[in-house]
């Protein structure tokens, strides 16, 4: 299990990208989304952080995500990096 | 005789409006319009009830419409563009009445023959005389082409000049001349020369928008339709500007002598005038310096009414001699039809201008829109709203890809011939659902906000309110 | 095919995931100067999955990495290499030593994912007044190197001279570098034209590189993309000339005669050379002709 220990972030709020804010939390995945196309997108969004969570072993996080329309894989890449810079082992 | 008036409120009492009435506006001075909020104030403290407001379009800064409408002063809308301030709480369910959405040749074309009557129509007026006579372009606020006010002053019940800058009998190079006027009022300012033209309308510098703008260009060049005598309107986007700039350079390269640029004018298509592309530019509204100059300076730079611009029941109107067009969507679907009225979410945040008017008129017409915006594919089953019908537009040029309609199996093989990268709509749409994933569609609300009302009259769509939460 | 090649800055998904869009036969995603220090890790990831989940077309996908004087190069390559990059392009590369410290780093990861050997190509950019002194021995340092890669930002700072249009600083640079790359076999490219406004410039810049020597040029602006495929697509006549030699060749050999001559010139190995790279980029562009049986 990867554990989060200090807040980190990843991406900006241009278009087409998306900023992730990660934060350490010890009661399992509490997510917030804000996203231009919640309505058309937002189920996709919350299951490929989700996933992206999983394959880097995060089982506890506080995570916030305001998405500006970023295709799947630069979502993938910004929470792999919030969770990189947050995570223990880190300098 | 004098028209002269010393207020707007004197004015307004003058024009004896009562519970019911329609009152007109139009938006040359665009978001720096000071007059429709200053009349509407005006009419709201005389008690007047029940309003229908009949403008050529609304922007934002017309937000105090809004409360107008909850006061029951306005409890209908025409129109023929929503920007998104005002079209959020419209499709929120601000009104009983559904807006009704024309086009700029649809109005005119409604009000000379009775269809959609006006009481009394507001002129806004960059410089006029005591008379009535009246112009756009002199003035600190000086706006250009006053096009879409005409159909408004030949036939209102009662006309209402407002200026804020006064000259002595008689104004010359007039616009709109006395014999239609009522009177005329003198107010400090009648809007914002920051709102009312932007000082440079921009080329993009948008890569994707420039690659675009390169494909539309070749398009044009390779339809077959430029030779001399070519005709031409463009929007005033980024990319349809650099469209333009890019068609500048090929109509110099092979020496065309174009006819006339159409529209919306922006100082691009003054350069291509300068530059000797056209003869003359008919010129509806002027979105720039540039071009409220050149409309000044210029006599190959022409106004020209809505009528004459675009009315489907005229005689004839420019967009029918027009050759090409370039057109924005927000969405575009498999048969064509494009989306101009709603945003991703539905909510109202335009309208069709001359969009449809412009798209039957033109012998190719070319919408041009990036694959997709926001992660959403610009290509879709059925549009969210019909702006515009499918079997008027020709062409959708995006950056993955050129869709030709099925209509138009021609310009399909001249521009494969061209080496230009041609792919069916439905392709398109793969290509950008591959990278975008595909969207949940969206959820309608219960009620009708707004009616699409066709050029010729007909009722082309509705728009239904937003849910909440979307 | 490389006529053109775009650098796309690493970590702006916009340009990303636009690039294969934009024109260019390459695009040079650019984990170094366009990505700040505290950015790098973000970059790196992004780029990665762009290469691993977007569909880029027909567009050959170059990595820019950081300088191996830098901290940065093997997490670069780390993330990267498993996507299988058309080429890694080396900034700072000043001497065989540089291509050969990051070639073996390379074959590491080759051998650790399996890959064959040299699957991944390498381009030193030669950006220091050492690296065009020592541009021979770079560009034959070791079989992974594909091509050189002229770079006159840097290249102008470390030799004290004003980056200027025209370019007369780094005539030296461009022949020295076309001529070391076709002595070791490999192709070369040449320096961006900065000034991403100056549509005449641009023309006029590629034509000399390609005068010169060079395989193709790179952009920094999707602006230039276009002039520069133009400038180094063989024209329609020269295609024709290209059939025309290979006719006259087919027809002499027939005849069995030895020289034959084609509008009055000999056609010697050298002409026939370049008709079959002619004929070549030609069939690349779809613009060669159907084999005749």
């Amino acid at each position: 299990m990867t554990k989060i220990i200090r807040s980190a972030s990843a991406g900006t709020l241009e278009s087409n990208d998306v900023f992730v804010e990660i934060e350490p939390w010890d009661q399992g995945l509490q997510l917030t989304l804000e996203s231009l196309v919640k309505q058309q997108f937002g189920d996709a969004i919350e299951r490929s952080v989700r996933e992206t969570l999983a394959q880097c072993g995060v089982e506890q996080a506080k995570l916030s995500v305001v998405d500006q329309g970023a295709l799947d894989c630069v979502l993938r890449a910004r929470v792999e990096t919030a969770v990189a810079r947050g995570r223990e082992g880190q300098a | 005789m004098s028209k002269l008036v010393s207020s707007l409120r004197e004015a307004v009492a003058l024009a004896g409006l009562r519970d019911g009435m329609t009152v007109s506006f139009h938006h040359h001075l665009r978001n720096g319009d000071y007059v429709l909020n200053m009349v509407m104030e005006e009419i709201a403290r005389l008690g007047v009830k029940d309003l229908t407001v009949n403008a050529s379009s609304l922007f934002d800064t017309h937000a105090p419409l809004a409360d107008h409408i909850r006061n029951g002063v306005v409890t209908a809308i025409q129109t023929d563009y929503m920007a998104a301030g005002l079209g959020k709480e419209i499709s929120r369910g601000l009104m009983a009445k559904p807006v009704q959405f024309r086009t700029h040749g649809g109005r005119p074309s409604a009000i000379a023959d009775g269809t959609t009557p006006i009481d009394v129509a507001f002129i806004a007026a960059p410089s006029a005389d005591p008379m009535g006579n009246c112009t756009g372009k002199f003035g600190k606020s000086a706006c250009g082409s006053l096009g879409y006010a005409f159909p408004d002053a030949m036939y209102a019940k009662k006309v209402i000049v407002i200026t804020d800058n006064l000259v002595p009998y008689p104004l010359q190079d007039w616009s709109i001349p006395e014999i239609y006027v009522d009177c005329v009022v003198q107010v400090e300012a009648i809007g914002d020369p920051k709102g009312i033209v932007s000082g440079t309308t921009r080329i993009t510098r948008d890569p994707v928008g420039l690659v675009m703008a390169s494909y539309a260009a070749k398009v044009i060049e390779h339809s077959g339709l430029l030779q001399d005598g070519f005709s031409f309107q463009t929007g005033a986007g980024g990319a349809s500007l650099a469209a333009a700039g890019f068609l500048k350079d090929i109509m110099l390269a092979k020496n065309i002598q174009g006819s006339f640029g159409l529209g919306g004018i922006t100082g691009y298509m003054v350069d291509m005038l300068q530059a000797g592309c056209f003869q003359s530019l008919l010129d509806v509204q002027c979105f720039d310096l540039k071009a409220v100059e050149s409309i000044r300076t210029d006599p190959r730079h022409q106004e020209i009414s809505a009528l004459h611009y675009a009315s489907p029941s005229m005689r004839s109107a420019v967009v029918d001699s027009l050759d090409v067009v370039i057109l924005g969507a927000t969405e575009i679907d498999t048969d064509f039809n494009v989306n101009v009225h709603t945003d991703s979410n539905g909510y109202i945040m335009g309208g069709s201008g001359g969009h449809s008017d412009t798209a039957a008129g033109a012998k190719l017409a070319m919408i041009i829109a990036p694959m997709s915006r926001a992660r959403l594919p610009i290509v879709t089953d059925h549009v969210t709203c019909v702006s515009t019908p499918g079997k008027d537009i020709d062409v959708l040029v995006t950056q993955g890809g050129i869709a030709v309609n099925p209509k138009n199996a021609g310009l399909a093989a001249r521009l494969k011939d061209a080496g230009l990268p041609i792919i069916g709509i439905h392709d398109l749409k793969a290509k950008a659902e591959a990278m975008t994933g595909a969207p949940k569609p969206l959820r309608k609300g219960a009620r009708v906000v707004a009616e699409v009302v066709s050029r010729d009259g007909g009722i082309l769509d509705q728009i239904y309110s937003v849910p909440e939460g979307q | 095919m490389r006529r053109s090649m775009l650098f796309l800055p690493g970590n702006t998904p916009r340009m990303l995931i636009n690039g294969a869009f934009l024109g260019a036969d390459a695009i040079i995603f650019d984990l170094e100067d366009a990505v700040a220090p505290a950015e790098k890790d973000a970059a790196r990831i992004l780029v990665r999955n762009t290469m691993r989940y977007m569909d880029l077309g027909g567009c050959e996908v170059i990595v820019r990495i950081n300088s191996i004087d830098t901290g940065f190069w093997k997490a670069d390559l780390d993330q990267i290499l498993p996507e299988k990059p058309g080429l890694i392009l080396l900034p700072k590369t000043g001497s065989a030593a540089d291509v050969l410290e990051a070639g073996a780093y390379i074959t590491e990861l080759e051998d650790k994912l399996g890959f064959d050997r040299n699957t991944v190509g390498l381009m030193p950019l030669i950006e220091t007044a050492l690296g065009v002194e020592n541009a021979y021995a770079i560009a034959s340092a070791s079989d992974r190197v594909a091509a050189l890669f002229l770079g006159a930002e840097d290249l102008t700072a470390d030799l004290r001279c004003q980056r200027t249009k025209a370019g007369r600083e780094i005539e030296y640079a461009r022949t020295r570098l076309v001529t070391a790359a076709r002595a070791a076999g490999v192709d070369v490219y040449d320096t961006p034209f900065t000034d991403v406004n100056d549509d005449e410039g641009i023309e006029v810049d590629a034509a000399l590189a390609k005068a010169l020597g060079f395989t193709g040029k790179a952009s920094i602006s999707p602006r230039h993309v276009e002039a520069i495929n133009r400038v180094f697509s063989p024209t329609q006549k020269e295609i024709d000339y290209a059939y025309e030699v290979m006719e006259a060749i087919r027809v002499a050999k027939e005849q069995g005669k030895g020289a034959i001559a084609l509008y009055g010139k000999m056609i010697d190995a050298p002409i026939v050379a370049r008709a079959e790279q002619t004929i070549a980029a030609a069939k690349e562009m779809g613009l060669g002709r159907e084999e005749q049986v």
